[in-house]
């Protein structure tokens, strides 16, 4: 699942520290050259903090992403369901190992990203504080957020570090599968019983303002990120992400006959760029900083399974071992 | 206040809405393996990522699961990440070579004319 609105913070031109002016320059055109940054290579302090929080707060994204329907598995209707949406999870709680493996490269160990995470002090995509009230919830998820998260990690596929890049790579291979997934299900929905439009149609007005509020607020409010962008830490911005994301989309749901909550959404064909409400970002931004109807959930159920597992991890620790980084 | 979900088994839980101060201690998550992928027999083995795990059997089952859910794989191997000794991206230069290295590749060697040239002659004779 998961990946827009990452959280970045204001970045003091990037060349903040008294960097290596030399290296930068040659930092700067392999990236321009469209070559891989490794974890040995030489990488500007503000590079290398942007990028721990990002993929940070991706790989939580995933974990924290799996719980909204995680919690649908024990009552999917019927076998085939309850297969793919145990694989579908088990996919997103595997993407944040490859995740944060990828951050660790940059020398963040993961035990500092959950206690970052459990104690609230990272962020992760605000989607996830939000409820999957019914089934039909699970299938808007699993088939708009993660159709989101595609058009969003497949940008940031092309970025300029090597071990993100790779890890992505085998990601957006298993989200394809979600998006199937979770097209067929919202189909199957839309085109069943009343009873069964009526849920999906439900669902799809809950879902519609997080939804929009996805890819993170918009370029005219969020800082400026061209140094992220030179670097390609960033691959495109927030508004374009959604640009993107309407274009794909909301013909395929309106073919299904569903209706969108926005009554000023439509395209305008002389520019090719859609028109909607602006999203509420205030709500965003009160939800992110903690006052949404699910953040305490999902936090509080992290920390139970971190506790709970903590005596199995213990027994199996060994006392002479030592960490190392992973290499890529 | 402990918390209430949709999900019944998340409110027996009772879990505090507060976050504890306990924080979770250096390997805790163990240590880093690098996994290898063999897709088919006879092929190569090629790094696919890395994993945490307290040993080298368990890491075997985790790799398992994290990179042989779907697709084919037929052997895996895992290496502690701290026994990996690899080349410095800073020393690129080591493989740079002298430009003319067709003394040794098989296209630095013809001798069909040689060959051509040796049967005319002794035809004329
Ligand atoms: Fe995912
Ligand atoms: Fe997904």
């Amino acid at each position: 699942m998961y990946g827009g609105g990452y959280i970045f913070e204001e970045s003091k031109n990037g060349k903040s520290e008294a960097e290596d002016t030399e290296k930068l320059e040659r930092f700067e055109s392999k990236i321009a050259a469209g070559e891989k940054i490794e974890p040995s290579d030489w990488m500007p302090a503000e590079y290398r903090k942007q990028l721990i929080r990002m993929i940070e707060q991706h790989a939580h994204s995933e974990i924290i992403g799996a719980l909204p329907e995680g919690t649908w598995i024990t009552r999917a209707p019927g076998f085939r369901r309850k297969l793919a949406l145990m694989a579908k999870v088990q996919d997103e709680v595997g993407h944040a190992q490859l995740l944060y493996s990828a951050a660790e490269t940059l020398g963040k160990p993961r035990e500092d990203m959950i206690n970052d995470l459990i104690t609230g002090k990272s962020k992760y995509s605000n989607v996830f504080n939000y409820p999957a009230v019914t089934w039909a919830d699970t299938a808007i998820i699993a088939w708009l957020i993660d159709a989101g998260a595609i058009i969003n990690q497949v940008a940031n596929s092309k970025g300029s570090y090597g071990p993100y890049c790779r890890a992505l790579e085998r990601i957006c291979v298993e989200e394809s599968f979600h998006l199937k997934y979770g097209h067929d299900n919202v189909v199957f929905l839309a085109t069943g019983t009343p009873k069964q439009r009526e849920m999906v149609q439900e669902a799809l007005i809950r879902w519609w303002p997080p939804i929009m509020h996805f890819f993170g607020p918009s370029d005219k409010i969020s800082v400026h990120t061209e140094t992220l962008m030179r670097w390609k830490v960033k691959m495109a911005s927030n508004d374009d992400m959604r640009q993107k994301f309407l274009d794909m989309y909301v013909p395929k749901i309106w073919e299904l006959g569903l209706t969108i909550p926005d009554p000023l959404l439509k395209k305008n064909e002389t520019t090719g760029q859609w028109v909607y409400t602006e999203p509420d970002w205030q709500e965003f931004k009160k939800v992110i900083n903690g006052d949404g109807p699910c953040n305490k959930e999902r936090l509080a159920v992290r920390r139970n399974a971190e506790e709970k597992g903590e005596w199995v991890r213990r027994a199996l620790q060994r006392k002479d071992e030592r960490y190392t980084v992973p290499l890529a | 206040m402990s918390i209430k979900s949709i999900d019944p088994r998340i409110t027996r839980e009772n879990l505090s809405e507060e976050p504890d101060q306990n924080p979770i201690k250096e390997l805790n998550h163990w240590q880093t393996y690098e996994v290898f992928h063999q897709t088919k027999k006879g092929d190569h083995h090629i790094h696919v990522g890395s994993l945490h795990a307290p040993n080298a059997e368990m890491a075997l089952i985790l790799a398992k699961e994290q990179y042989a859910r779907r697709y084919e794989c037929v052997n895996i191997w895992v290496v502690k990440s701290a026994n990996i000794f690899s080349s410095d991206y800073d020393d690129e230069d080591i493989f740079e070579t002298t430009p003319e290295k067709m003394y040794r590749e098989a296209g630095g060697y013809k001798v069909m004319e040689k060959i051509n040239k040796y049967k005319k002659e002794r035809k004329g004779v």
